[in-house]
């Protein structure tokens, strides 16, 4: 087993058992649920809604190229410097280069899982300079030294009375049960920052191909403060985040808001196409947009999975997911986690070793079904299970699944399993539960139901 | 090959193989049936087809106004439709006493040259630049904007004729000042009115603020002003 | 009309009743029940393992005999999910296509066999019991089966049906799942447990025996007095 694999069991493990965690995330998971039914109502028809974006999506992704060129072209006619790097260790390069180049020591940061997914904080922090997560959330699993839990609500598995504790210990602020007086402990402490930054990185929640503009989604006006004080920003998204034209925001937005977080409309949805231009009063002077493959383009080349890169990164599934919803987020292991991250991390991190994640499903669709772009999440998690098993079969499984076939088709093979189950009933319920058991992981906690004494099949017979 | 053309080339090798169109996967739902997956291009909807999902914006001015002041409500958005500008000046002098303002920011536009001066406040300009320290100790920016949306109590700013990136998430209190004309129903009508504006040359950033900055980070509770302002008032006549 | 019933294994061997159930009601609705003795399975667990050339010779024997009947009509959701959905996917670009599509097209779930191809919602039971109704996900989301169930239940006299916060969450089986990641399974389940317990029925209802039996499981553990109980059973009751 690979360490991720153990690494996942170990954690799940424990954390399952945590009936806290537990009480917490479903609690803070049904207010969304209820928030979201409320938005999904006053759509005159969602479902039309999903199918009009997974169809915008598709357009998107699968003419991607001519997308990406007439996006950074219009953007580098204003102005904006685009960078394409290939993978993780080039983005972190160049965007240490750009820092070091404008003579930067404190950077601050807007919500970025794409900079989560290079580990740029890491590498920027080794190079001396001060980076300063914005986003409430962020800030404090940043003070935590944690990833975020989840990609849209990062610090969803704290108390205020931890971050009270977090903060009096890291900022030295007064203890407070109220989360008001926690978020303007925050706000003051940020608040220098962004005045004082000399860089402001963002992430990007859509690429506007024909007009050349990216779209944030924030709610707290972080981003917006990070994109206009700061004399340099950076900018960056994958190249998966395309929208053909401006006017797909008008539906992308509300749907963004509603799945993701039970809003009709996130508090700010900003539209960037340069940087400060003639005539405009502030604004950074150099805007480096920078574009990351990071393997997309593999999971690109899987036409069966491809619209795993229709993501807009809302979180509904994950919001729904009974394995998140046990397991939490931190247990995944991933940038990425839940039903989406399960999908696309044996893509971008190596199949064998992720593929636990998508074996880790119950397969119940709930994911797929509350996908605002209608990604195909949960039949995804069973193909990657089967190329898992194609491309590196366990002989002991394969060997398994025979046996099974063989027993199953075989009548009078399958009358006598039946008949060993009665004999040997009262021997493994002796021994339920200990090492001879040889179906513990279930006996553990479940009771086995018995064969009984006639089975359908006995009948059946016995009726004609 | 550089960057650019490395990720094109991967890109359009990727896209040898077409994918499946949306929908066509298996489900076994005896009255839907599935789309034939099929290759090509997908036809974009018309843009004014989203009107037929979306959450309404209203069809009359009176019903547009409706949905306006009631997502104003929800969003705990300050929203006051006034008779006149003499009225708005009127409003916003008494904001201002209420709150005790001592100095104010804004930008040069006929909305605000209309209103801010009567109320004998300091006021700075962002239009020819500003220092980002004094920005911050002013206790309201009041702005103009381009186009309020009445499916989603939304007002629209942007860099170059609403006073900057700055002004109106830096103060404590965002005040917009707005004409009953520049309300529209939905969001395919604002883009559209965002393209009419400024569809010749963009400027560099164009914002949707939706009600006064707030967070759901601590517990999923709602707090208001989490780094932008926390108060956000639209006054229209 | 000529029904073939499909028996999974876990309902023969350890939930006859079902099946029993499901034969007199659809003989007493007049038709003619044939059960092909040699099938046992429908391959999933092999499928959902990632194993589908071995997933195929258990389904093999399945299109071998479930050919010649007008419905095919199973007792278990996910199983007919299993044959209405994946099997078309486990066989497309293959040789049996064409017959995995057609057998696809006849394939039931009991409740939406009886409601929407039978047109029948009152089978004249009678089950004086509060209970509350679980839906498998593969008979919710795969086959899209929401309503049925629950119109057969309205029909039952003296049965109160009070819906659970959690209808629609999954129990925590998932098959292989459940043995492979038990903490998971059985912290699913807890959660499952404790919102149809929390509706104050005497049994959560269902119309698949596998969410049932990992929720009865769990229940034993629990010594709670709440009993699982599968829809046909309700149905077959006088």
């Amino acid at each position: 087993m690979s360490t991720a694999a153990a690494r996942f069991l170990d954690a799940a493990g424990s954390i399952t058992r945590n009936l806290r965690h537990r009480g917490l995330i479903q609690t803070a998971l049904r207010k969304y649920e209820s928030a979201r039914d409320r938005r999904k109502a006053a759509f005159h028809d969602w479902e039309s809604a999903r199918q009009a974006a997974a169809e915008t999506k598709w357009e998107a992704i699968n003419h991607l190229d001519e997308h990406l060129v007439s996006f950074a072209d219009k953007l580098e006619s204003r102005g904006t410097k685009v960078h394409w790097c290939g993978n993780g260790i080039e983005a972190r390069d160049l965007i240490r280069t750009i820092i070091r180049d404008a003579g930067a020591k404190c950077v601050v940061k807007s919500k970025a899982m794409t900079a989560e997914e290079i580990h740029l904080n890491e590498a920027l922090e080794k190079d001396g300079f001060e980076v300063v997560e914005s986003d409430l959330g962020e800030f404090i699993v940043q003070l935590r030294k944690e990833p975020p839990y989840h990609i849209v609500f990062p610090a969803m598995h704290l108390t205020r009375d931890e971050i009270s504790d977090l903060f009096e210990k890291e900022l030295g602020s007064a203890p407070t049960r109220e989360p008001e007086e926690l978020t303007m402990i925050a706000r003051r402490a940020l608040r220098r920052k962004y005045v004082t930054a000399d860089v402001g990185i963002t992430g990007a929640n859509f690429a506007i191909a024909e007009t050349g503009m990216v779209s944030i989604t924030e709610n707290e006006g972080n981003a917006r403060l990070t994109a206009a004080l700061p004399r340099t920003m950076i900018t960056l998204l994958g190249i998966e985040k395309v929208l053909p034209r401006m006017e797909d925001l008008a539906l992308f937005l509300p749907m963004l808001a509603t799945a993701g977080a039970g809003q009709a409309i996130t508090g700010y949805n900003t539209l960037y196409s340069g940087p400060r231009q003639p005539g405009e009063s502030d604004g950074p002077t150099e805007w480096h947009v920078v574009l990351l493959d990071n393997r997309r383009t593999e999971l690109l080349a899987d036409p069966e999975q491809r619209d795993a890169l229709h993501c807009i990164r809302c979180g509904a599934c994950l919001n729904v997911c009974p394995i998140f919803k046990n397991v939490g987020g931190h247990t995944y292991g991933t940038t990425y986690s839940g039903p989406v991250g399960s999908v696309i991390t044996p893509h971008l991190r190596g199949l064998q070793d992720w593929k636990h994640l998508s074996g880790s499903s119950s397969l119940c669709g709930a994911c797929t079904e509350a996908c605002p772009v209608r990604i195909d999440l949960h039949h995804h998690l069973l193909q990657n299970r089967r190329n898992a098993a194609s491309e590196k079969p366990s002989t002991l499984e394969r060997l398994t699944w025979r046996l099974h076939a063989f027993l199953m088709n075989s009548p009078s093979l399958y009358h006598l399993a039946k008949e060993c189950g009665r004999v040997f009933e009262p021997l493994r319920k002796a021994t339920e539960g200990t090492v001879l058991d040889p179906v513990r992981s279930w006996t553990t906690t479940r009771t086995l139901p018995p064969v009984a004494p006639v089975s359908f099949k006995e009948w059946w017979r016995e009726r004609r | 090959m550089n960057g650019r053309e490395r990720i094109l080339a991967r890109i359009r090798e990727a896209l040898r193989v077409p994918a499946p169109r949306p929908g066509s996967h298996g489900h076994g739902h005896h009255d839907v049936p599935a789309p034939s997956p099929q290759a090509g291009r997908i036809p974009l909807r018309p843009v004014q087809q989203a009107r037929a999902w979306l959450p309404p914006g209203g069809d009359t001015p009176e019903e547009q106004l409706g949905r306006f002041a009631a997502a104003s409500a929800d969003l705990k958005t300050d929203f006051h439709l006034l008779a006149d500008e003499a009225a708005a000046r009127a409003k916003l002098s008494g904001i201002a006493s209420a709150e005790g303002w001592k100095q104010i920011a804004t930008h040069r536009a006929a909305l605000t040259d209309a209103v801010v001066p009567s109320l004998g406040i300091p006021s700075r300009n962002t239009d020819g630049g500003y220092d980002p320290e004094d920005l911050e100790r002013c206790d309201a920016g009041i702005t103009t904007c381009d186009v309020l949306v009445a499916q989603t109590g939304t007002l629209v700013v942007n860099s170059r004729t609403t006073g900057g990136r700055a002004l109106s998430v830096l103060p404590p209190h965002h005040v917009v000042l707005a004409r009953r004309d520049q309300l529209v129903g939905d969001l395919t009508d604002a883009f559209q009115r965002i393209r009419e504006l400024h569809g010749e040359g963009w400027p560099s950033m164009i914002s949707l603020v939706t009600g006064p900055s707030r967070t759901g980070d601590i517990e999923r509770i709602l707090v208001l002003g989490a780094h932008g302002p926390k108060k956000l008032t639209v006054l229209m006549w | 009309m000529k029904v073939t019933l499909f028996i999974p294994c876990f309902v023969d061997a350890c939930f006859p009743d079902v099946g029993i159930s499901m034969v007199r009601i659809l003989e007493r609705l007049g038709h003619s029940v044939q059960c092909p003795e040699a099938v046992a399975c429908c391959g999933q667990p092999a499928f959902n393992s990632g194993y589908w050339d071995e997933a195929r010779r258990v389904a093999d024997n399945a299109l071998d005999h479930l050919r010649g009947t007008d419905a095919v009509v199973v007792a278990s959701g996910s199983c007919g999910a299993m044959l209405k959905v994946f099997y078309p996917q486990l066989y497309d670009g293959r040789p049996r296509s064409a017959e995995a599509v057609e057998l696809a097209g006849k394939v039931w779930e009991f409740s939406d066999f009886l409601v929407n191809r039978l047109g029948v919602t009152d089978l004249g039971a009678r089950f004086p019991a509060k209970v509350t109704f679980h839906d498998g996900c593969h008979g919710l989301r795969e086959l899209g089966i929401h309503a049925a169930p629950r119109q057969l239940l309205s029909h039952v006299r003296d049965l109160e049906l009070v819906e659970m916060d959690e209808a629609a969450t999954c129990c925590g089986f998932g098959g292989t799942f459940a043995a492979k990641f038990p903490m998971i399974s059985t912290a699913m389940g807890e959660v499952k447990c404790a919102s149809a317990a929390g509706t104050g029925a005497d049994y959560v209802v269902s119309n698949d025996s596998s969410c049932l039996m990992h929720v009865q499981g769990l229940l034993d553990r629990q010594g709670s007095a709440l009993k699982t109980i599968h829809l046909a059973r309700i149905l077959d009751s006088r």
